[in-house]
This record gives C-alpha cells, structure tokens and sequence, in this order.
C-alpha cells in the first residue's frame, strides 16, 4: 500500500512527485506512455510566463506568479538551461490599446515585477525585426524560456532519486474507492494508496470522474506549431505574444532555451484526447498570424512542425485540492497554460496538502540537487579534449546537427528513468532534433538503443507502444 | 497486329515509341526523334533485360550484408526468380568485390557477384 | 599540432576524387576527414548501377564505384581519418576535428576543399500536416537500413517525391518483397531521370502522380495511411481530389540540401540558389584557399560530374598550394567577371570568372527552372551574344553546361559580364 500514488508523469505530476520526495513517504507515479512528459507537457510554447495574464485573484495567477519567482533556484538545483529572455505583448493597433493598458494594471495588481509599457519606437529598437504597425508593447522581464522535457525529465529523476517510484506504460482503467485510500486498476496490475492526486492532463477529467460526483470536464485544445532552424534562433529576442484583439487571438515567436525560433500556437477545441495531429488550416493560421507581428517570417527555415494539447478545464481555472466528496483524492486538473510555469508551485501546494494530512515528516537525506546530462559543448576545449581522453566515446558524434555524441546517448539511456526509445533520446540530448530531423542519425541511436537494452532492433520504437521504426529484416 | 506503347530511355526527352508487332515480329517503330529509339525499342521489344543488384546475407562479417549485382544483364521476366535465389544463399567473410556468390542465378546462366569488400567481423568495439 | 597543404573535409566520392587529384599534381601532405565508418560516403548504400560511364565508359554500382578511388587513395598512401568530425574551421585554416582515438585534435591547412556533400529535406520542411508516427522516413535513410544495416522500414510503401534516390527505394523495396502502393510528385514533372522512371516504376507497375501531394499521415503510433490529393498549378491541394491509401510506411525523396553549416562558420558566402558556396573558375569559394566541390557545392545527379568536378578542385588547390610554397600571390591579375543566369537559367557553377587564372577552357554547369523542350542555351559577353546551342530538351532534373572558351573571352576586351540564358526560338 502506497501513502500517495500520482497518476501522471507530465510536468505538474513531475513536480508534485519531487515536492513530495523531500518528505518520509511511499509514493508512486503512474504513466500511461512510455516515457514522463508524454501528454500537454510534450509539445507546447515552452515559456515561463510573467503572470499579467491571468485574472487577479485566482490560483492560475497565484500560481504563475509563484512559479515564476521559484524558477531560478529549480534551474540551478536541476541543473537544466534556462534563460530570463523577457517577453513582449505587442498591440498591433490603437482600437487595442486599453488592453495592452489593461495587462499592465492585472500583471502588477498580480504581483509582477518590472513590468514596463513601451512606445512603438522603443519596441523596435528592442526588436528590429518586429513589423511596423505595432503601436506599443508591454514589457516584462521577469519572462523567460526553458525546455519542457528538461524541466520535467529533471524533476523526476529528482524525485526517482529520492525514492518515488515510476511506473511507464501503465495506464489507470478503474479507482475504487475504499474506507480508506483506493484501489487502482491498470493495464498491468492493481495498486493500492491512501492519497490519490489526479495530474493526468487532458485525461485528468475522465479520472476525477470515476471518484467525484461534481464532475469536471477538461476539453483538449490543440495547438499548432513550427519550429524554425536555429539559423534564425535569434530572429526574435524576446518572447513576442501579442494582444488579443479584433483579429482574435494572436500566436507568440520565441526564441527557444536550445536557439531555435518556435512560432504558434493556434488554439482549436477538439472531442480526441490523442489528436495531435496538425491540419494545413491551423499551420497557415500559424504563419499568417505571425505574419502579422514580424516583418517577413523566414517560413523556409521551419524545420518541423507540431501540435500539442492543452488541458482546457471549461471554467478555465486550475482545480488544484482534495475533491470535495472523494476524501484523499487530490486533483491537479485543468492545467493548462501557464501550466508550465506554475507547476514547480502546484507541486509545493499538493504536496503541502497531503504533508498538512498525513503528518509527513521531512527526510533528512532529501537531494535536492540533481546533476543534468552532461553537454560536451558546455565546457571549455581544453577541458573536452581531457574529458574526451579519458571517455573516448565522447568523441564519436552520432548526430551532427546538435553535435550529440555516443557518450552523451550512453548517459540518456542508463540515467534514473533512462530513455528507452528514439524520441526518449530526442528529448533528453536533443540527437535527431536538428534541421535533418534525425535522417542521419537514426539508425545509429537505434543501433545504440538496441545493443543497451540488450534489446533487437525491430523492438526499438520511436515513442513506445508500437511505434516500432522498422518492420522486419532484410535478409 | 499487336501493338506495344515505350518509353525511351535514352535522354530526358522521354519519347513515347511505338512499336506494331506480328507474332511477335517488329512491322513499325514510330513517335522516335532519333535513331537511339529505335534501338532502345528493339532491345526492348525481343530482348528486355536488366542488370539485378541487391544485397547477399553474411555470417561472421564485419558488415551484415553483402551488395550483389547481375553480371551481366538477366531476362527482365525472370528479375524475382533472381531476387528469390539471391535472398536463399548466404556469404562467409571474406568476401572481395567480383567474388561470385551464385554461380547460375534463376537458371540464366549469368552470375551473381559480390560488388563490395567485407572484412571478417574482429568483434565488435563498443 | 599536425600541418598538411590541402585537408578535404568529407570521404565521398567528391573527397576521395579531389584528394587522389591534388596528390596527382603533385601534393603529399594530403589528408581527408571522413564522419562515417568508412570511405565512399553515399556510394555504399546505392548499390544499383549506372555509375560510372562518362567516366569509366562502364556501368557500375555504387560501392563498385568508390572502390575505384578508395583503391586509388591507398595506393598513394593518402593519409585518411574515419569517424572523425570536424567541428570547425576558422578563417586561418585551423581545422577543430574529433573522434575516439584521437580525441578531439587541431590540424592547421594551408588549403581546404570543402566535399561535406548534402542532406535530405525532411518532412518538417515540407510542412506536411497529420500526426507524427514512426514509419515516416527520408528515402537515404530507408536506403540506409535496407542495404546496410539489413532492416526493412516496413511493408506497404508510398513515396512522397519522384527525386532518384525515391524511385531507386520504389523498386529496391519492391525487391525485396514491399508493395509500393504509389509514388507522388508535387511537380507536373519527375525530379528524377527517365531511365529511372521506366526501370524503377514502369518495370514493377508502380504508379506515379503528378501534380499530387500528401495532405495527410495517419496513424498515432505507426503510420497506418496517408491521404494524397492532386494539386493546382501553385502547388495547393484540389479539394475534393483526396485519395487515401493504406500503408506503414510513407518515404520522402523531396530534395536535397548541400550540408554548408561549417562553411558558413568559416565564414564562406553561400548562394541561396544552390545552398553550395559561391566559387570562382578555380572552385574556390569567397575565401582564399577554401575551395568546393560535389554536392556540398551544388546538387548533381550524376556522380560521374562530381568526379570531374572534385578532380577540377583537387588540381586548383594544388597550384594553388605550389604559388603559396614559391612565394607566387594567389590574387590573379585583372578583374572578376560575373556571370549572370538569366531567363529560365537558375544558378551557374562557377559565379565568377577570371580571365588571367582559367584555363583554356572552363565548364559552366547550370540547371534550368522548368522543362525547355527545342530551345537555345545561349552566352552573351557584355550583350553580345557569341553563342547559340540548340536542345532538343532541358530539364531541371538534369544538370547542364556550357564551355567557355578563354580565346573569345579574351578577345571581348574590358569585359564585365557574362550572361547565360535560356532563349526560344
């Protein structure tokens, strides 16, 4: 019997994993994919938010706020990148100005710091390359951009290093609940806990519903994107969002934490929680739209483009508490932007609320700190031709776009909750990431997967399931 | 009259030739700009034969296939009895480019041969 | 740190031909840095023929192909590296390269050809909606694991570009027991050459459709089906012409890039046309002593002009080595001529002529923009035209060229520009 079982590796469950690994506790997370990060975390505009967004007084605020101020400490503990690059909503005509007015007064009555308005002359400067019909900005500094799969892949490793365990391709099919705690069905076995918390994404709904009468309904909202080579990584400089106004609700550009351009996303409710699928139409949106923003968008140097679903709770606040009629059953629902940047926060309140329950008690030997993937790229040349001496397969580069060698794959693969496919890879050293999009590297991460594992070639998938690369052999 | 609709191969103008047979006999060529059409579909209509490159299955290898070819050109009608008798044999390492792996592929009297080098596999170094 | 005249960055067939050319006129401190685990580059995953016979006067399969000059560079013991990447060169010829042996390692040239050869464009590029499953592969890398690595990316085929290296992958899948269900060109045109049409397709009735796009990859986990639709002329999607096909696994021969990331960190200027760096008759790039050649410069579709090409190359950085070792200057006298691609002329390789370093004689290959069926190719010296060849037909598939003779570029006096055009009669 578990103290507390989490029903999600995304981000928010990630970060509640971690929270709750500084207390004595039996935990575990369940994840239906293969891998954490798998669901909304997987594929979105990847920014720390500010918090002039949200509306004053409600924990989305609270929480974005929150986040964003605990986001310097984490990065250093998590040892993962992460750059304060500021953001800018621009207002793209006069009509819309009282909006723009209308952010800065909700951002600082939010509690954000150093938010600035800026005149269109003092944008530009900023921003060459932003078009000439904007007519202001609001500024806020404290914005910033990091890697979704870092921030998640490092707070779980944390938290697997301080004992939580994980358990991928497990899927939850049916909770009963007990006198007390619940029983959990999956696809692979039954578990039992006294404390349930609900961080299942866009599925957070169907789980909150097999327990709570006070149903919630969570509508996945598809989000468009392309990624841009990082040839024009630094086409922008700071994140640009602009103001929703009469032609609706604009897209953001953004450089990305890894110097890529990241343009998107659209935004189009749909009924599958599995369709991330793009359509033409919501890729044209995307390029029309920040079309609109920027002088001549270089559309020639996209390099890949991308759909992602937000978990749209249709009050459009974060369900974060014990479920008023299911005692033990915290949800984490409706995590939806700024989802990302609030969940190191939404980790501190869930976890502070079974503490408050249970009675946990700290651990005395809590890591706080977590050593990331070693980057070649990050230490000085001198020190890489040491390094390299004495680990000489941090001399063969196995993919030549982002310079990812086989050392740096050996370490993703035999990690705390290692990569086990070719995207886990992807997401954790970035090999098969770049502007050939794994066309050459391929074969060698699978050849590499395949002989770790001790595992054939044809079981090696590119995301789990059966997503298996190759079919059969040739001869 | 049969008739028999090609395409020339013999530059990227691509012509569509036409060619009237009578059992089996060649009566008229036509829709050539050149002479090569006319050859192209003669070879074509009585003779159509390819040259057959795949790859030979290798047992103690440093590599795990061998690249193959025809060595000289095989009837185009008998292209898969090839494939099925190249995907039936196996190649021990060494093997030298110009090796003959199959003596008398599909019963055409033509040879299959190595087209590559493969070393004897030393163990691999990982 | 070790030093060597000419370095040549990549072990395909454009590096093993410039290197064995610049050890034949006459240089011995030659190396080559090869990336993959042995010479030959992409030679040794095409193992079809019809290599070689502009060159040979034979046909040849790929690794056939190679061998000849891999043969060629062990009997001039030219000095070569494997798994090697190099990292960068700077503008001093310092080459920052690294592998297992020996680390990450400097070598200062006093030339490098630059033989990096291309990549494919991948589906991101080409901004194909639908999900993202496994069993969406370029055709190189399909081509990759079939003839190398002995793995079969699938079992029911569509291919997405009529590119050469998609149409090989038709009839080698074929071959090897796939069905290859439709090959689709974006094009009112294949990219590739007829005789691969008719002996990739025609011979195993796989059908082409022109004008025709994937609008749509199926499948969550594993490609399941793709839908294609035929195009307008602009290239959009007919509505209401979507066709659906099973398949697991959908191939891309969409076109390919030359790989000039090191170049442009050296600082090399590149053409937006070809991707390639911009050369002089020399095949030197906009800087000194940096020269190109293959696909890295601009995509061929034969190997055998590549060969010529990378010969070229080694020869120049040759005599350009010999002018550095006798103290001669490498800036020729007289001025840079510009030559012009005009009217239906894409791009030409070389850009630039200079009158006082050619030859007798100098080779300008270009490509045209669209099919010309009995038009002219013809050459104007400052707006004299001094040439008019005829062409039964021209297309953008497969390279073409012209000679320039020195005797009438001399003879044209201060001359400024060269014009190249496509004209109708």
């Amino acid at each position: 019997m578990y103290d507390v079982l989490i029903i999600g590796a995304g981000v928010t469950g990630s970060a509640i994993a971690r929270e709750l690994s500084r207390y004595n506790v039996n935990a575990c997370v369940l994840e239906k994919e293969e891998d954490v990060g798998c669901g909304a975390t997987k594929a979105n505009s990847a920014i720390v938010h500010a918090g002039y967004d949200a509306a004053n007084g409600t924990l989305m605020a609270k929480m974005n706020v929150a986040g964003n101020l605990m986001m310097d400490q984490l990065v250093k503990d998590l040892d993962i990148p992460y750059r304060k690059n500021g953001s800018l909503v621009v207002c793209l005509s006069e009509e819309d100005r009282p909006k723009l007015i209308e952010l800065y007064e909700r951002g600082v009555s939010n509690g954000v710091k150093e938010l600035k308005l800026l005149t269109k002359e003092e944008v530009l400067e900023m921003e060459p390359n932003l078009s000439e019909s904007i007519v202001g900005a609001l500024y806020a500094p404290s914005a910033g951009i990091i890697c979704p799969f870092n921030l998640t892949i490092a707070l779980a490793e944390n938290a697997n290093q301080n004992g939580i365990e994980f358990f991928f391709d497990t899927e939850v099919l049916e909770i009963i609940k007990l006198g007390e705690g619940y029983i959990v069905k999956t696809n692979k076995k039954e578990f039992t806990t006294r404390f349930l918390v609900n961080a299942a994404g866009v599925y957070a709904d169907e789980i909150h519903n097999m327990v709570s009468n006070r149903k919630i309904k969570i509508t996945p909202r598809r989000g468009d994107y392309l990624l841009l080579d990082k040839s024009v990584g630094n086409y922008v400089a700071k994140t640009i969002f602009t103001v929703p106004g009469k032609l609706g609700k604009g897209v953001l550009i953004s450089p990305t934490v890894h110097g890529n351009l990241i343009v998107g996303p659209t935004a189009i409710d749909i009924e599958d929680k599995e369709s991330t699928a793009t359509t033409k139409e919501g890729l044209d949106e995307v390029i029309q739209k920040a079309g609109l923003i920027v002088k001549n968008l270089p559309v020639r140097q996209v390099i890949t483009s991308f759909a992602g679903l937000r978990a749209h709770e249709t009050g459009h606040e974060f369900i974060i508490g014990e479920a008023e009629d299911a005692e033990g059953f915290i949800d984490a629902a409706g995590i939806e932007s700024p989802g990302l940047t609030s969940a190191p926060a939404i980790g501190v309140m869930v976890a502070e609320i079974i503490k408050e329950k249970m009675g946990l008690t700290l651990k005395d030997d809590f890591i706080a700190t977590r050593k990331g993937i070693f980057n070649l790229n990050d230490i000085p040349l001198e020190e890489q031709k040491e390094l390299i001496k004495d680990k000489p397969k941090y001399g063969t580069v196995v993919c030549r776009c982002e310079t990812v060698t086989e050392g740096e794959i050996l370490d993703a693969i035999h990690r705390p909750l290692g990569a086990k496919s070719l995207d886990g890879i992807k997401r954790r050293v970035r090999a098969g990431m770049g502007r050939c999009q794994s066309g050459f590297c391929s074969p060698k991460v699978m050849e590499i997967l395949a002989r770790e594992l001790g595992v054939s070639m044809l079981d090696i998938t590119k995301s789990g399931g059966a997503s298996n690369l190759v079919t059969h052999r040739t001869k | 009259m049969e008739k028999k609709e090609l395409i020339c191969v013999g530059c990227p103008l691509g012509c569509v030739v036409n060619v009237e047979l009578e059992e089996g006999v060649i009566k008229n060529i036509s829709g050539y700009s050149c002479k090569r059409g006319v050859t192209y579909a003669q070879k074509e209509i009585t003779n159509p034969a390819r040259i057959v490159t795949s790859t030979i299955k290798v047992e103690g290898g440093e590599k795990p296939l061998v690249s193959v070819k025809t060595k000289q050109n095989v009837p185009k009608n008998s292209i898969f009895q090839c494939m099925d008798d190249i995907r039936n044999v196996v190649a021990r390492a060494p093997i030298t480019a110009g090796d003959v792996l199959i003596e008398n592929v599909a019963e055409t009297g033509v040879e299959v041969v190595a087209t590559k080098d493969v070393g004897i596999d030393v163990g691999t170094s990982t | 740190m070790e030093s060597y005249d000419v370095v040549i960055i990549g072990g395909g067939p454009a590096g093993l031909a410039a290197a064995v050319s610049a050890k034949e006129h006459g240089i011995d401190r030659v190396l080559i840095l090869e990336r993959d685990r042995e010479l030959g580059g992409i030679l040794n995953q095409c193992i079809h023929n019809g290599f070689g016979l502009q060159i040979f006067k034979e046909e040849l399969t790929g690794p056939e192909y190679a061998k000849r000059f891999i043969n060629r560079v062990k009997e001039l013991e030219l000095e070569y590296k494997l798994n090697t990447m190099v990292i960068n060169i700077n503008e001093d010829k310092k080459i920052t390269a690294v592998n297992r042996e020996d680390g990450l390692f400097e070598i200062q040239s006093k030339s490098i050809i630059l033989a990096m050869g291309c990549r494919e464009r991948s589906r991101g590029a080409l901004n194909i909606p639908g999900y993202r499953p496994a069993g969406i592969f370029s055709a190189g890398t399909a081509q990759r694991l079939v003839n190398m690595e002995n793995y079969m990316p699938g079992k029911e085929v569509v291919i997405l570009g009529s590119g050469d290296i998609g149409l090989i992958m038709a009839r080698r899948m074929t071959l090897e027991g796939a069905k290859v269900k439709v090959v689709a060109e974006l094009l009112p045109y294949s990219g590739g050459l007829k005789r691969n049409i008719v002996q990739c397709l025609n011979d195993y009735d796989i059908p082409l459709k022109l004008s025709h796009t994937v609008v749509d990859i199926h499948g969550k986990d594993r490609v399941t089906g793709v839908t294609i639709a035929k195009v307008d002329e602009k290239g959009k999607p007919i509505l209401g012409t979507e066709e659906y096909y099973s398949c697991d696994t959908l191939l891309l021969s969409v076109g390919l890039i030359p790989e000039n990331e090191l170049s442009k960190e050296l600082g090399v200027e590149i053409n937006p046309v070809t991707n390639g760096p911009r050369v002089n008759e020399s095949l030197e790039t906009t800087v000194e002593g940096v020269f190109a050649c293959g696909n890295v410069l601009h995509v061929h579709d034969l190997v055998d002009y590549v060969t010529l090409e990378a010969q070229n190359a080694g020869k120049n950085a040759a005599e350009y080595i010999a002018r550095v070792k006798n103290n001669i200057s490498n800036k020729a006298e007289g001025a840079e001529i510009s030559i012009i691609a005009k009217n239906g002329i894409r791009y030409t390789v070389p850009e630039k002529i200079n009158i006082n370093r050619m030859e007798d004689s100098v080779t300008i290959r270009f490509r045209v923009g669209d099919i010309y069926k009995n038009s002219y190719v013809s050459v104007f010296l400052d707006g004299d035209r001094i040439s008019r060849k005829k062409r039964l037909i021209m297309v953008p598939s497969e390279m073409e060229e012209v000679k320039l003779e020195k005797a009438k570029l001399a003879a044209q006096g201060q001359l400024k520009t060269i014009t190249i055009e496509v004209e109708k009669e």
